[in-house]
């Protein structure tokens, strides 16, 4: 079942914008709703859903935004969340920034928007791009009457057609991000690749496109394995574009796609892989009000790769007193509103050890309410060009259009660093 | 340029202007002004008085300000459902449009447009775009079914639409097929109709459009196969191998739908390597469902919970995965940490304690307390690692921070019940720590565990001691259990100083306080210790059953209920549908508008049947409610309760039962409820162990003899709903007490006691005089029946207009609480004193408004007149007077009764006119409370007939 109303608030809970789709719901829900966060707030207890007196509210914020449906039945709550982040990319494609001032100065767009990504409560049609082909800002607004486009309805919902480009391109990168827990005893607690083919195509028509990875699976049944490298890949994701049958029955990865950039596949590793930058902090003590941290920093990647924009986020204690740091390479700088020391090394080779030093003082009275926490993971972001943990290889990209022009591909690879977090003692 | 312009006020003669400058011939000052309305409107501004000029502006070519205009109908066509008439012949030209855009444009808004007017002008368009050579307009018409279906679902009868809806599943677009589906469904859902069965034939088409159409096509065509029921495990098998490329889709709602489907087929095939197979496949895209937005990896969680209680295999190697990141939304947190405990086994349980003990650490205290709760549920649960969890909690202990410590003697004691003499020489440590408990359930775990041990803690009664000083200030919790103990303490050790400290016990819970519990047990020890100490002691230190943690998993058919509605809200809240779905049909009036007049409106019943969701049966009872501050204020229902009119049964089930589950489960949770919610075994709830005359005990006298049996009471819960117990009953009355005639049928397999009733608030605050029903223990087969006296209570009196709902609950010992809904038949609250003066009867009748007069007309045929006097003086109706009216072949009789509503009674005055010879008869009704007239209209036909 769908959804009864679809509204805009600010962050005080004022209706920016609304639009009600079943008139079953008063639009004076969104103060029932601010009241009830708040009460949940104050509790502790705020999740994305609330129920309140046969009211289901379903929000997710956005800079000073909140972006809710509310229903009176049992709708799909996992589609409608991804609906309103659909819709906040709509709106971001369409105003750039969101916010209450965009939206003020769009809001007949606006409201075409929502009349048109959403019918009677159930979500209609989200692609940013083949929606500004029918509803149009001011600024380019056509003098033909608009018609819907093709791509609203077709089993191709993604593309439009008679796209041309001079020079037909395709780029691709691939990008994977390591995820690492590691306990305050050193021990990897868990880890992860999160990777993701993201692709930008400047192609002409309808091309047929098939991407060929050294995917184990593949190989296995092509009864190559152990030929050559080939990586396992847990859990891969394709953008609608992906024939997902055609790749059940023989992982042949099979499309044609959008125009312009979006992401064609992620997919995921956990296996355990050798955290890339290893840091260790070693807290001394040597008094009450003087404390120092040691820290190492080690590249566990082959001396040919490079990391680069390496930033290590040392948490420091709140009421931390003039650290004053030494580094054996990069730059250190203490930014009290993070409450971290962040250590900047723009160029970190493999197979190196880099340390730093730090010491700082702390007020000799113990603050009354001791806050018992603990201190937040040192968290580690970096970018090792040219490499990827998993090893995943594209090994073709084939474009086939119906005129016959060339396509290149252009592949990059790069890993990079997500939620990396190593936690202090 | 931007639009804010619009926004800028002129105040005062703002109305005038945007009037003026509507009516301008200069097109872009118009647009300027529509735009300038659209701009007020958006901010809350009534602009409803500019409708006609509005809608004069609803002919142009220009697509953007028709767009505008269209908005402003949808808005205010509800306020001039006249003036709305005045768009008619735009839309329908509009819906012959040569561009598909505007074609479909028109179709769509007119949906909207909920004024019954328009709805028939709809007809024709949309039987046109039905069947539109445009796939966009097809589309759009597919879901404009639906709406007119919410506003007058005969017309879509008797037009046929849904016969060319049905056919729309067959189309050749995807998207059409998908909206058809949603459309299809939501009319099932709501008419309960068996409009849309998925055969094989029609699956096979759905099958197809799924690889074609959009990703919310998908969601939609997924989640009505989920409640397709495949004839055999070959079908099953077909719709799995369909569905599960799906997994491998971007969109973690197609996914999760995708999930939903295939753990429904599962479970008929019989193949087990495919099962296997299948559970190995959805294992990974469940995994990356959490690196999806917070909000969405919520309700993922939420749902692997579900998953997880059903089929623990297919995550049991992903523990990992739930570990929580620091900067994970605490609302993630803790339902990460909820499925660590469920995944929790001796092969992991080194490296999830390690983890929960970096948790406990953490900044936010709820957290916290969480963590070090699920390292007690771990050892309660884990044999084998109980050892290794207490180390933990030990350790925690130590950091001497003051919650922390305080919940590790909560889960300790916990973990005392499960293994008992086992782990007692740690008592040392947590008595070092008695100084820093202040809070109710701390307190009262460490004292439970004084008393269960007193006989090996050298200084017990000192210990004891110490608390007892401060036992009229203490918590009721404390102070049950603070007498439990000394009692236990005495019994152990019978020397001075404990003999000393219960004699002071008892007398001050016998003699200072308030609390009927605790002085209650205190008579019931006193009396014990008094005449039988023995005894005394077998009772008080008997052997007590084991414990397990079954908190926070629930009951199965409840699970299953809520893997069919996977990835819905039902899922996210761990209730059933009916629990939380308010929705009844409005038709044409919005809620904001609901008069308690609305019982002339004709309401159209929905029933919830198993429609598109999987919807279950309703009534389940859920004791350990997951949620419980989500839906714990349900009980106020107060607000536009849409169920204000006479309605049939089946619609206060949507919108009752939401009150029911939250509000009823509270107050049945204080009656022994195991409630766990957020937390390991129950508080030490004497009720449930320590104290075994807390239990209510069935009495043992036989039910009063119910009134004489009449005709068989309706039944309210029926056995399929009940789990096997079927309940029957009617509110009535006898000898002048308003009473609930029950009977009970056990056709469960298990004899059942301990029968308790409770009233959700209602139109005449009915509430039970006693919690206990009067009733037998029911051996299996065997039947029951109780006559439960209701009083009047003001506190139980829901502030919406009268109606005759009543949502009660009834819960035994061996299933829990069942939630269903009556209806109070108007006879019940009808006095015996009901009869006045006919002066009296005709001043009323002068100065009660003509507001508050209801007339009906009632489909009967009086025939025997005496007869029918009778039978309303049998139940408080009064005759005033019959006469004929003069000249006419038409009679009239005038009756009276009064009933006794909350606050003062209400005499109603009534007025029957009938001819002899001409059917029907005509039924006029004056009172204080013109809400009661359509329950008065319910009651008569039956009393009329005879």
């Amino acid at each position: 079942m769908a959804c009864s109303a679809l509204f805009i608030l600010d962050l005080k809970g004022r209706v920016i914008l609304s639009r009600d789709y079943r008139g079953d719901v008063p639009l004076k829900l969104a103060e029932r709703f601010i009241t009830k966060l708040n009460e949940l707030e104050e509790s502790g207890k705020p999740s994305p859903v609330l129920y309140d007196e046969g009211v289901s509210y379903i929000y997710i914020q956005y800079s000073n935004l909140y972006l809710m449906a509310v229903a009176r039945n049992n709708i799909n709550a996992a589609a409608i969340l991804l609906f309103l982040h659909k819709l906040r990319e709509v709106f971001t494609h369409y105003f750039q920034e969101l916010e209450e001032e965009s939206l003020r100065d769009n809001f007949v767009i606006a409201y075409e928007l929502l009349d048109e990504v959403m019918d009677f409560g159930y979500p209609q049609f989200t692609e940013a791009k083949i929606l500004s082909e029918f509803i149009k800002t001011d600024a380019h607004k056509m003098e033909v009457q608009a018609r819907p486009p093709m791509a609203v309805t077709n089993a191709v919902s993604w593309r439009s057609e008679g796209i041309k480009y001079k020079k037909n391109e395709v780029f691709l990168d691939v990008v994977e991000s390591v995820n690492l827990l590691v306990n305050s005893n050193g021990t990897v607690v868990r880890s992860e690749v999160v990777g993701a083919l993201k692709m930008r195509t400047f192609l002409s028509g309808m091309p047929e496109c098939k991407l060929g990875l050294n995917d184990k699976v593949l190989f296995e049944a092509q009864g190559r394995a152990g030929k050559s490298k080939a990586v396992d890949l847990e859990d891969m994701k394709f953008h609608q574009c992906v024939r997902l049958a055609r790749f059940d029955n023989d992982r042949t990865i099979s499309f044609i796609p959008p125009d312009g950039a979006f992401d064609l596949m992620t997919y995921r590793l956990s296996q355990n892989v050798r955290p890339l930058i290893w840091v260790e902090c070693l807290v001394e003590k040597h008094s009450r009000s003087r404390t120092e941290y040691l820290v190492k920093a080690r590249s566990q990647f082959k001396e040919r790769s490079s990391a680069t924009n390496v930033e290590i986020l040392l948490p420091l204690p709140p009421d931390a007193i003039t650290p004053t740091v030494r580094t054996s390479q990069g730059a250190a700088t203490y930014a009290p509103e993070k409450e971290a020391l962040i250590w900047k090394i723009k160029n970190f080779p493999g197979g190196r050890e880099f340390l730093l030093r730090c010491k700082f003082g702390l007020p000799s009275v113990e603050a009354e309410d001791e806050t018992q926490g603990r201190m937040p993971p040192i968290r580690v972001s970096f970018e090792i060009p040219y490499f990827t943990v998993s090893g995943i290889q594209v090994r073709y990209l084939k474009v086939i259009e119906k005129s016959g022009y060339q396509a290149l591909p252009w592949v990059r690879y790069i890993t990079t660093g997500g939620e990396y977090e190593i936690r202090m003692g | 340029m931007s639009d804010s312009k619009y926004f800028a006020t002129t105040k005062k003669g703002e109305i005038h202007e945007f009037k003026e400058d509507l009516r301008s011939l200069d097109k872009s000052k118009k647009k300027d002004a529509v735009k300038k309305v659209i701009a007020a409107m958006t901010v809350g501004k009534d602009v409803s008085m500019l409708f006609p000029d509005v809608v004069n502006c609803m002919q142009t070519d220009d697509l953007e300000l028709k767009k505008l205009v269209y908005l402003y109908l949808i808005n205010y066509a509800k306020t001039q459902p006249d003036l709305a008439i005045m768009g008619v012949n735009t839309f329908v030209k509009d819906s012959q449009d040569p561009n598909p855009l505007i074609r479909a444009l028109a179709v769509r808004t007119m949906g909207c447009i909920r004024v019954d007017k328009i709805t028939e002008y709809l007809c024709d368009p949309l039987q046109r775009c039905l069947k539109d050579d445009d796939p966009y307009v097809r589309k759009t018409a597919a879901v404009c079914v639906a709406k007119l279906y919410d506003i007058n679902p005969e017309l879509v009868e008797d037009r046929g639409f849904l016969d060319i809806l049905k056919d729309l599943l067959a189309d050749s677009n995807p998207m059409v097929v998908a909206n058809a589906v949603a459309s299809l469904a939501e009319i099932q859902e709501v008419s309960g109709k068996d409009v849309f069965q998925i055969t094989s034939q029609s699956l096979f088409k759905l099958l197809r459009a799924l690889n074609e159409c959009t990703e919310w096509g998908q969601v939609f065509i997924l989640d009505s196969l989920a409640t397709y029921q495949p004839r055999d495990a070959k079908d099953a098998e077909s719709i799995v191998e369909r569905v599960s490329p799906r997994l491998q889709h971007a969109n973690c709602a197609v996914v999760l739908s995708a999930v939903k489907v295939i753990m429904k087929q599962l479970d008929l095939i019989e193949d087990q390597t495919l099962v296997k197979t299948m559970h190995k496949k959805m294992a990974p895209p469940l995994v990356t469902l959490l690196s999806a937005e917070s909000e969405i990896q919520y309700v993922a969680l939420r749902n692997i919970n579900l998953i997880v209680q059903k089929q623990p295999q297919i995550l049991s190697h992903e523990v990992k995965v739930f570990f929580c990141k620091y900067n994970d939304p605490i609302y993630v947190k803790m339902e990460k940490l909820e499925i660590m405990i469920k995944l929790a086994s001796e092969r992991n349980i080194d490296q999830v304690l390690l983890e929960f003990k970096e948790y406990a650490t953490e900044v936010d205290v709820d957290f916290v307390r969480k963590a070090v709760r699920a390292i007690g549920r771990c050892a309660v649960s884990l044999e084998r690692a109980a050892e290794r969890c207490i180390n933990v909690l030990l350790e925690l202990i130590q950091t001497k921070v003051n919650y922390v410590v305080q919940e590790a003697i909560i889960v300790i004691k916990d973990i005392f019940r499960r293994y008992p003499n086992r782990y007692e020489s740690i008592i040392a440590t947590l008595c070092e720590n008695l100084d820093t408990l202040d809070e109710p359930e701390a307190k009262a775990s460490m004292i439970w565990i004084i008393g269960e041990y007193a006989e090996r803690i050298d200084n017990a009664d000192e210990l004891l001691e110490q608390f007892l000083e401060a036992f009229p200030e203490e918590s009721s919790l404390v102070q049950l259990q603070l007498v439990t103990a000394t009692v236990k303490l005495f019994l152990k050790k019978p020397t001075e100083r404990p003999q000393q400290m219960i004699q002071l016990v008892l007398t001050y819970a016998t003699q200072e306080t308030d609390n009927p519990d605790l002085r209650d047990r205190a008579y019931v020890y006193w009396r014990l210790l008094s005449t039988d100490p023995e005894a005394a002691k077998a009772v008080v230190l008997a052997e007590k059953p084991v414990i397990a943690d079954n908190s926070n998993s629930l009951e199965p058919s409840l699970l299953n209920t809520l893997l069919n509605n996977l990835s819905t809200l039902a899922s996210v809240y761990h209730k059933p549908p009916e629990a939380f779905v308010s929705r009844t049909r409005l038709a044409v009036q919005r809620v904001d508008e609901l008069q308690p007049t609305a019982f002339e409106e004709d309401v159209v019943s929905i029933s919830n049947s198993d429609g598109n969701a999987g919807a279950a049966p309703s009534g389940k009872a859920e004791s350990s409610a997951p949620a419980p501050d989500l839906l714990g204020d349900l009980l106020d229902l107060g607000g536009p309760a849409p169920a204000a009119a006479p309605a049939p049964a089946p619609a206060q089930t949507s919108n009752g039962n939401a009150g029911a589950a939250g509000g009823i489960s509270d107050l049945l949770g204080g009656l022994g409820d195991l409630d766990m919610a957020g937390g390991v075994a129950a508080a030490p709830q004497p009720a449930r162990y320590a104290d075994p005359f807390a239990a209510p005990a069935p009495a043992a006298a036989p039910a009063p003899a119910a009134a004489p049996a009449v005709a068989p009471l309706p039944v309210l819960l029926p056995a399929d709903k009940g789990k096997g117990l079927t309940i029957s009953g009617q509110v009535g009355r006898q000898n002048g007490h308003i009473v609930y005639q029950l009977s009970f049928h056990n056709g469960s397999g298990t004899p059942l006691d301990g029968f308790m009733i409770q009233f959700n608030k209602n139109s005449f605050g009915l509430s039970p005089a006693a919690q206990n029903i009067d009733v037998p223990p029911l051996a299996p087969g065997a039947g029951g029946s109780a006559v439960v006296p209701l009083l009047q209570n003001p506190a139980m009196l829901s502030p919406v207009a009268a109606n005759a709902g009543l949502q009660i609950a009834i819960r035994n010992n061996q299933q829990g609480v069942f939630y269903f809904n009556d209806v109070l038949p108007l006879t019940a609250l009808l006095t015996e004193d009901g009869r006045i003066e006919s002066s009296a009867f005709v001043s009323s009748w002068k100065t009660i408004p003509d507001a508050n007069e209801a007339n009906k007309a009632l489909p009967v045929n009086l025939t025997n007149v005496e007869a029918v006097k009778a039978k309303l003086a049998a139940v408080n109706i009064f005759l005033m007077a019959h006469k004929q009216v003069p000249t006419t072949n038409e009679e009239v009789i005038y009756l009276t009764g009064r009933a006794n509503t909350v606050g003062a009674p209400t005499q109603l005055l009534l007025e029957l006119r009938f001819s002899k010879g001409t059917p029907g008869i005509k039924v006029f009704t004056k009172s204080n409370r013109p809400d009661l007239a359509p329950m008065l209209f319910d009651a008569l036909p039956a009393l009329l007939a005879l």
